[in-house]
């Protein structure tokens, strides 16, 4: 079938400045050609598209990348007091001179470009397979764009249990800097991986990350988008999680223009176990936060939570979109599903659509959506003890996170970003 | 000193006139108690003079040792020493009992140009005041008042009070849900607060808990006003001939 004309041209406006990488092997070259191909058929989103009512891809259009300022921080980086393995990127491109060794006992870890290089490579079964099969129900054409033309990215195969999380550290020096990065990864039979993002990446960042997680294996990801006001983001992870096995993503959003998060999850093996939260602060007309999630439940006993909180203010718009689909045999499934927003004054508006789809008879499935506004009687009681508006505020801020927060398991993490999210809201005062 | 002079409020949004003209002086170190039917307005004092949103004051004034509360912010209000344990204390989900004691009487004491206390300084003191009113480690950790029982929410509300050292304290209702027991635990708290200096606004509906904390002044509300106001002995003849006799009175 063919693409509406306005798609078909908007789609070939923004391939125009590509070119596919070279170097690859056969099976790469043709995982890259795939995914031309499927960019082709789909189209990029356009504002018809169902699931991008409510967040303008323009900017993820446009041939070139908006500026965006470079922004300044005056705090440490996230995870700073955390013993890792850095792997650092500027402006989309990995410095192996700012970066650690790569090399860490229990994990295998290369660049995508070495990866794509050798002939047979166990990426092979991941790489361009997981977005594949994530662009069914629903299209994310970013992602295979993605695919095709990111020459970048990380490749991290984990056989134990790693002594410390990877964490991937994103620097931008420039204000058009336009990245394209695409991670795979694949968690083996009871191995253990925590991978940590961070930093401002640059002015548009397009992101895929692949995740297979084995029968047993254990993947944590925690995940920080930084202060920067005027970046563009759409990032995207595709995960497979096997037989026992557990997922579990964290993300903490605050400013950036745009932000698209979307998760793809597929639970395949029995008594697995997938959460996927995010808390996020927004503020200003110009902030557009976007979490959109797909969770298929495919096998028995399996657990998926997904848990968004988002706190928006001076206008800000907040979105998420989330679904559970549970298939026709995935019984004894328990899926839940929250997504709230806290919105600090009548500019700013959050948009919901929360959609459960269920084809067994035996599960446990809620969702639930809300906005609201600061609970006035609690801040009076606060007030009334002395505590001041603003202060008071910021605790009953915090508390609304505080679910969302409460899924990140590692407590060092966790105390770091809370610590961040205190210092950040009392920026504003 | 807390001065109510001619105090009229009404509901900001319905006009509703609600104080009609109230009047009370409670001196240093004094127990005054308030009773008077349900719907008299006490509750709505007690709101007003800690700064709640929500009614107009349209006439009259309210001082505390000679300032203005009704022109301060309710943290303003409870700097200056005003405490109102509420009649139907807040719940607030996902906030711990113990950051909220201590962001309170940090704030507090920063207002008042006193160093903050440190986390284990703030632990002792707490834990020993929460000992005798017995609220337990567990309770201090669960988010403020979620899922504490009506006596828990009392209680908590005393244990804020004793942690912040009030010089003026309102405690609206705090007898109503509380068997003889916690009664007792909840009067022995207000009567340790007693210093000769502190002074205390008992709101409530019963004669019962003035038994265990002895009112110098008693005042009768009723329909917006103080209608009477006279010794213990006056709590005892509500106790035993109910309001209805003093209402005809006053009318
Ligand atoms: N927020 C409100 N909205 C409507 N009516 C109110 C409100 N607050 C108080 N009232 C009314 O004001 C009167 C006094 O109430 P209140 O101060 O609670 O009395 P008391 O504490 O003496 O029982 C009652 O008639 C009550 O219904
Ligand atoms: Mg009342």
């Amino acid at each position: 079938m063919a693409l509406p004309k306005l798609k078909a041209d908007a789609t070939e406006a923004r391939l125009a400045p590509l070119s596919l990488p070279q170097g690859g092997a056969a099976w790469a070259e043709a995982a890259r050609h795939d995914a031309l191909n499927r960019v082709g058929a789909m189209g990029l989103p356009a504002r018809r598209d169902e699931y991008w009512r409510y967040t303008n891809p323009a900017d993820l259009l446009s041939p070139q990348a908006p500026r965006a300022a470079l922004f300044v921080s005056d705090e440490l980086p996230p995870f700073d007091a955390v013993d890792r393995l850095k792997v650092v990127f500027v402006d989309g491109v990995i410095d192996p001179a700012q970066s650690d060794d790569l090399t860490l006992a229990g994990l295998e870890i290369t660049t995508l470009a070495d990866a794509l290089s050798q002939d047979a490579h166990w990426s092979r079964e991941v790489f361009g397979q997981l977005e594949a099969r994530g662009q069914k129900p629903v299209e994310r054409a970013f992602a295979a764009l993605n695919t095709a033309f990111a020459a970048e990215g990380v490749v991290i195969r984990a056989m134990g249990k790693a002594a410390k999380p990877v964490s991937l550290i994103y620097r931008r020096s420039t204000e058009t800097a336009d990245a394209l990065m695409h991670h795979v990864i694949r968690v083996e039979s009871g191995a253990d991986l925590s991978v940590l993002e961070n930093g401002p990446a640059a002015a548009r960042l397009n992101t895929v990350m692949e995740v297979d997680v084995a029968d047993g294996g254990a993947f944590h990801h925690v995940r920080t988008q930084g202060r920067d006001r005027e970046r563009r983001a759409a990032t995207h992870i595709f995960a497979r999680v096997g037989e026992g096995a557990t997922y579990k993503s964290f993300t903490l959003t605050v400013n950036g223009a745009l932000t698209r998060n979307e998760t793809v999850i597929e639970i395949l093996g029995d008594d697995a176990v997938a959460h996927v939260a995010g808390a996020c602060l927004g503020d200003g007309a110009d902030f557009n936060h976007d979490d959109t999630v797909f969770i298929t439940h495919d096998a028995l006993r399996c657990e998926s939570r997904q848990v968004f909180k988002k706190v928006l203010k001076n206008g800000a718009t907040g979105i998420f979109q989330g679904k559970i689909l549970v298939k026709p045999g995935a019984q004894k499934t328990d899926g839940y599903q929250i997504s709230q927003s806290l919105l600090l004054d009548d500019d700013s508006q959050f948009l919901a659509k929360p959609e459960l789809e269920i084809y067994a008879d035996d599960v446990a499935c809620s969702h639930g959506s809300t906005s609201g506004a600061i609970d006035e009687t609690a801040l009076f009681y606060l007030r009334s003890r002395g505590v001041p508006e603003k202060e008071a505020v910021d605790l009953l801020t915090l508390a609304f996170l505080a679910e969302a927060m409460d899924e990140i398991e590692d407590q060092a993490l966790a105390d770091d970003l809370r610590g961040r999210l205190v210092a950040w809201l009392r920026r504003r005062h | 000193m807390l001065t109510i002079n001619n105090l009229h409020a009404e509901l900001e949004e319905e006009g509703k006139q609600i104080l009609k003209g109230v009047d009370l002086v409670v001196e240093p170190g004094k127990v005054h108690a308030i009773m008077g039917p349900n719907g008299s307005g006490k509750s709505t004092l007690s709101y007003i003079l800690a700064g709640r949103d929500g009614y107009a004051v349209t006439e009259g004034s309210a001082t505390l040792d000679g300032v203005d509360l009704l022109e301060m912010a309710p943290e303003e209000r409870a700097a200056a020493g005003l405490f109102l344990a509420f009649q139907y204390p807040v719940e607030i989900p996902g906030v711990g009992n113990m950051t909220f004691l201590r962001t309170a009487l940090n704030a507090q004491r920063k207002a008042q140009g006193q160093e903050e206390l440190s986390a284990g300084d703030f632990l002792k003191f707490v834990r020993e005041k929460a000992k005798t009113l017995k609220i337990d480690a567990e309770m201090l950790k669960r988010p403020v008042n979620v899922g504490f029982s009506g006596g828990e929410k009392k209680r908590n509300e005393i244990l804020q009070m004793q942690v912040l050292e009030p010089k003026m304290c309102i405690l609206d209702e705090t007898d109503s849900g509380l068997d003889v027991d916690a009664m007792k635990l909840v009067a022995e708290g207000v009567n340790g607060l007693r210093d000769g200096k502190r002074s205390f606004l008992v709101i409530t509906h019963y004669q019962r808990l003035l038994d265990h904390i002895q009112p110098d002044v008693v005042h009768i509300m009723a329909n917006g006003r103080i209608i009477r106001t006279g010794g213990p002995e006056l709590a005892l003849e509500v106790e035993n001939n109910g309001y209805a006799d003093l209402l005809a009175e006053a009318n």
